[in-house]
């Protein structure tokens, strides 16, 4: 298993490799180093939703309601600030309606037996996202103060390194070691394996799940804050549809939708072939419909390809719903 | 002998209390929102208040089949977008098709988007979840691209074509009359066929399903096609009804549809669901959306609101089938 799973990183590789051989070809201005700094940058936002998405994965579990979290996120964040309150307040108020909103998903899956994570983050992306149009109507929020938007477009000092690629990386190092360095990580892959062994080997699997979710909502609340940074203004709409697209950049790190399989590389590899594909498509001035398609394709692929290999092989089939 | 059958009257009992609930719930929301608004409980409004659930409960029809077996379909939304453009732009170029030659088509083609996702979910292994949500992006990108961005709009409709949601039977709205149609057919296929009830045994429990010799790659197949059938047909007959065929109809509509499922005491997890259930579930979901305006409830409520009813209602329905349980046990015990 193993070794799948590391063949997998070098596959995502080639095709980083190869993807950027082709985006070469169709700008000069690609393999510039401030180009390339740019351009990676555009697209993290949704990188802090997969990292967590991955421990979500990881347990087996899914979780719908990202996007509308970041909404709903965004918008208190917005109009605690219109209403008064310092962005530098309202900035940890953003990152604690995230956690709260995933604490509620968190707690009603661990807490009550029957309901899966499914039917909770399905209600929960109307839920959450409905509290936003609800406060906020179809207005729009901006006017932020100016050294904010340097979270989502500023450079670090002296360098032409954005602060949100450091952002990430700094919050990649911390999920990469707690996911595979920690007996929580450990204990993460024991649930996606086979939870009820976990839970009696006496892993507190109720407990995990619901740490599992509130990280996924705090890390939707800070995509919220770099995402509004980026944009400059708040409203009920935005992140619409992006967690297909972070499940879709997790699964294609090899990350099993199934539970158990995959680490924060491979999705970070996922992240940076996505990004370059749509740098790509955009050079050629694909639409963003047909990316979506692209991308519903791809997770599509992404998962029967390995489990048709793996059926014909004859190894059993484990299907949860 | 006597505890034998006694234990599926208590099992009956519950859910037959369960619809007599959503029942008395629908009567008493009626009085209490007639009495804010009297015009709510005039014929006119409850009769466009059922040819709004019409197109719902068909779609619910399809969800709940797909819920059965375990699996969720939220491709529903963009499929029935698709179909509603397709129809839209093929009698936009040919005007003198028959309205019923343009329901057959959206079968037709609801058929081929849902047997698609039913190939990936059945045979490609591909859970249900991540299947769905892919084609629900994939079915919406090609309704865009194939539209090129453009709505098509009243004018480009003719006359014969809006009558199907406009024209009336017996003082019923065309769409209700579908709809009813489409719960007789459904009501002998879930009951009275061996396909229909073989849906159920895979939603039960799926390996019992396989010992005992059901093909449960051709059922779990079969329940997305349905599925898609029945968003084809529903896509347009809504097109029909709002007389507009838009790249973004339906968005969000599929916490709608299971919203209308779980209310109805559909269980998520597959086996448990009935057809008077969801026609419950979806008349109540159309009042609930009826009533909002009519008590001046900014339409902005409806989302949120959505999203309480699906929790709520699952919760509900846990407690019920912990109380089933339990109630079983005890006759159990009792017995020995």
């Amino acid at each position: 298993m193993k070794r799948r799973f590391f063949r997998w990183e070098w596959l995502l590789l080639i095709l980083i490799i190869g993807i950027s051989i082709v985006n070469g070809r169709l700008s000069t201005h690609f393999w510039s180093y401030t180009g390339l700094m740019d351009a990676l940058a555009v697209f993290l936002e949704k990188g802090f939703m997969v990292l967590t998405m991955v421990l979500v994965l990881v347990i087996g579990d899914i979780d719908i309601s990202v996007a509308s979290i970041t909404a709903l996120s965004s918008v208190l964040m917005a109009m605690a600030y219109r209403g008064g309150l310092p962005m530098a307040l309202a900035v940890p108020l953003a990152l604690a309606v995230g956690v709260g909103c995933g604490y509620f998903n968190g707690t009603l899956i661990a807490k009550i037996p029957g309901l899966s994570a499914i039917i909770v983050t399905l209600a929960g992306s109307s839920l959450y996202r409905g509290i936003a149009y609800i406060l906020l109507g179809d207005q729009a929020v901006g006017g932020f103060p100016s050294w904010y938007s340097y979270l989502a477009w500023g450079y670090i000092k002296g360098t032409h390194i954005p602060f949100i690629i450091v952002a990430f990386l700094v919050c990649a190092l911390f999920y990469g070691l707690l996911l595979h360095r920690t007996t929580f990580g450990r204990r993460l892959y024991a649930i996606g394996n086979n939870l009820v062994a976990a839970r009696f080997s006496g892993v507190p699997v109720a407990r995990i799940k619901q740490i599992v979710f509130t990280l996924n909502g705090l890390m939707a609340g800070v995509a919220a804050v770099f995402l509004t940074s980026k944009l400059g203004s708040s409203r009920p709409n935005i992140a619409l549809g992006y967690e297909l697209e972070v499940i879709a950049i997790t699964v294609l790190g090899g990350v099993s939708p199934s539970g158990g399989k995959g680490g924060i590389v491979g999705a970070c590899l996922a992240l940076l072939l996505m990004r370059l594909l749509r740098y790509g498509m955009g050079l050629k001035n694909i639409p963003g419909q047909v990316m979506m398609v692209l991308i519903g394709i791809i997770l599509i692929g992404v998962v029967m390809v390995p489990q048709l290999v793996s059926t014909r092989k004859g190894k059993p089939l484990v299907r949860e719903s | 002998m006597v505890s034998r059958s006694s234990s599926p009257t208590v099992v009956l009992r519950l859910r037959g209390f369960r619809e007599l609930g959503i029942i008395i719930f629908i009567v008493l929301i009626s009085l209490v929102i007639g009495a804010r608004n009297p015009r709510f409980l005039t014929w006119g409004n409850l009769h466009d208040m059922l040819l709004d659930t019409a197109i719902l409960s068909i779609l619910a029809v399809g969800m709940m089949l797909v819920l059965v077996t375990g699996g969720i379909d939220l491709s529903a939304e963009s499929g029935l977008a698709l179909t509603g453009m397709v129809a839209g732009m093929v009698i936009k170029a040919h005007p003198h098709l028959s309205p019923l030659f343009m329901l057959f088509l959206g079968l037709g083609l609801g058929s081929l988007l849902g047997a698609l996702t039913g190939v990936i979910v059945a045979w490609g292994r591909v859970l249900p979840i991540i299947a769905t949500l892919s084609m629900m992006y994939v079915y919406r990108g090609i309704t865009f691209i194939i539209s090129g961005g453009k709505w098509i709009n009243a004018y480009e409709m003719p006359d014969s074509f809006k009558e199907m949601a406009t024209g009336r039977l017996l003082g019923f709205s065309n769409l209700i009359t579908i709809a009813l149609l489409v719960y007789l057919v459904f009501y002998y296929f879930i009951y009275h066929t061996r396909t229909g009830r073989e849906i159920y045994a895979v939603g039960s429990n799926l390996e019992a399903a396989r010992i005992i010799g059901i093909d449960t790659t051709f059922i779990t197949w079969l329940v997305y096609t349905l599925s898609g059938a029945l968003y084809g047909l529903s896509g347009v007959m809504w097109v029909a009804r709002y007389a507009s065929a838009q790249n973004d109809t339906a968005t969000g509509f599929v916490m709608t549809i299971v919203a209308a499922c779980v209310l109805g005491g559909v269980s998520i997890t597959g086996g448990v669901g009935s057809l008077f259930g969801v026609l419950l579930g979806s008349v109540t979901i159309g009042i609930i959306n009826n009533a909002l305006p009519m008590v001046r409830i900014s339409p902005f409520w409806k989302m949120a609101l959505q999203g309480i009813i699906i929790l709520v209602a699952v919760m509900v329905n846990i407690l019920i089938t912990q109380s089933v349980e339990r109630a079983q046990r005890r006759r159990r015990n009792e017995e020995i």
